[in-house]
């Protein structure tokens, strides 16, 4: 378990939202932290510096802003997965890309500022590799409340 | 509808808000509008659902979260709506969809992502899903990512 001192468990733990819409936000947050203003800001400084926090600032919901993000997934047959995960890399629309313990070892996500931009991706990747590309938009988003305790 | 405002506002905070004792001044600064705008601006993006939260955005492998789990689900489909909402509200599943079967290869209509420190852990919270869907599911899966092959943050048009 990488270590994350009281100041950073404090952070992770209580602000993960809900940080205030106010003129001095740091400090207005950080009393129910237990912590300073200064302390608070310093802190956040160091979990971005160690990796720990990928950003702090607004979640954007990428959907609502317009775009079109899509989960897909491909039986790649083994001895040709290093030369399939090129070809869908290579493309800049697909964000993300894993390997998983499937018949259906490939998923990835494709994410493009027009939606219909999307299908175009997926038709130009099945093209490129011969293999059918199992598009799974969502069909419903169900609320979370995950919050990662450190 | 967003404006040019706001996407200067998307723009300017795709990395994170500045760390300042006044970060939304600093931000309006930035963009050529007083801090009031950018105030009232993020509020109503945040009642909208364009900004999910504000807050610290965690890095789940620099944590130590790195094993994570897609339990796949195949449920009926007029019983997901209710299944889903219990599932979701778990703290430790982090996204929580619907989705369309791919008959006969993939028979799941629905996907939680279970994130914990070991594959031991993600399997002990996906056995207490199984216990809390029950019967409503015919069958379920988890698929475990054996290897990352590409990562990019997800980029917003400004």
């Amino acid at each position: 378990m990488p270590f994350v001192d009281p100041t950073g468990r404090a952070i992770i733990n209580g602000l993960q939202g809900g940080f205030p819409l106010t003129h001095r936000p740091f400090r207005d947050a950080s009393a129910r932290l237990g912590l300073s203003e200064g302390e608070l800001i310093e802190g956040v400084g160091d979990l971005l510096e160690a990796g720990q926090l990928s950003r702090f600032g607004p979640l954007w919901n990428a959907e609502l802003l317009g775009g079109g993000v899509c989960l897909a997934a491909i039986a790649v047959p083994p001895e040709r997965f290093d030369e399939v995960s090129e070809q869908v890399n290579a493309h800049p629309e697909v964000a993300h890309n894993y390997e998983r313990s499937h018949a259906l070892n490939m998923w990835f996500v494709v994410a493009a500022e027009k939606p219909g931009r999307i299908d175009e991706v997926i038709g130009e990747i099945e093209r490129e590799t011969g293999l059918a590309v199992y598009a799974m938009p969502k069909t419903r988003e169900f609320f979370v409340g995950f919050r990662v305790e450190v | 509808m967003l404006d040019a405002i706001d996407r200067r506002l998307i723009a300017a905070t795709q990395a994170g808000l500045p760390l300042a004792w006044a970060p939304y001044r600093a931000l309006a600064d930035e963009i050529g509008v007083d801090e009031a705008c950018v105030i009232a601006r993020l509020k109503a993006l945040l009642a909208n659902g364009a900004i999910r939260r504000i807050g610290a955005i965690p890095n789940h492998y620099a944590l130590g979260f790195t094993a994570n789990g897609m339990s796949v689900w195949d449920v009926a489909d007029e019983a997901v709506a209710g299944i889903g909402a219990k599932v979701g509200a778990l703290d430790f599943v982090t996204h929580c969809y619907e989705r369309p079967r791919h008959l006969p290869l993939w028979p799941y209509n629905l996907f939680a992502m279970v994130h914990g420190r070991s594959r031991g852990e993600v399997g002990d919270k996906v056995a207490e899903l199984a216990a809390l869907i029950g019967s409503a599911a015919r069958a379920h899966d988890v698929l475990f990512s054996t290897r990352i092959l590409k990562k990019t943050g997800l980029r917003i048009a400004a």
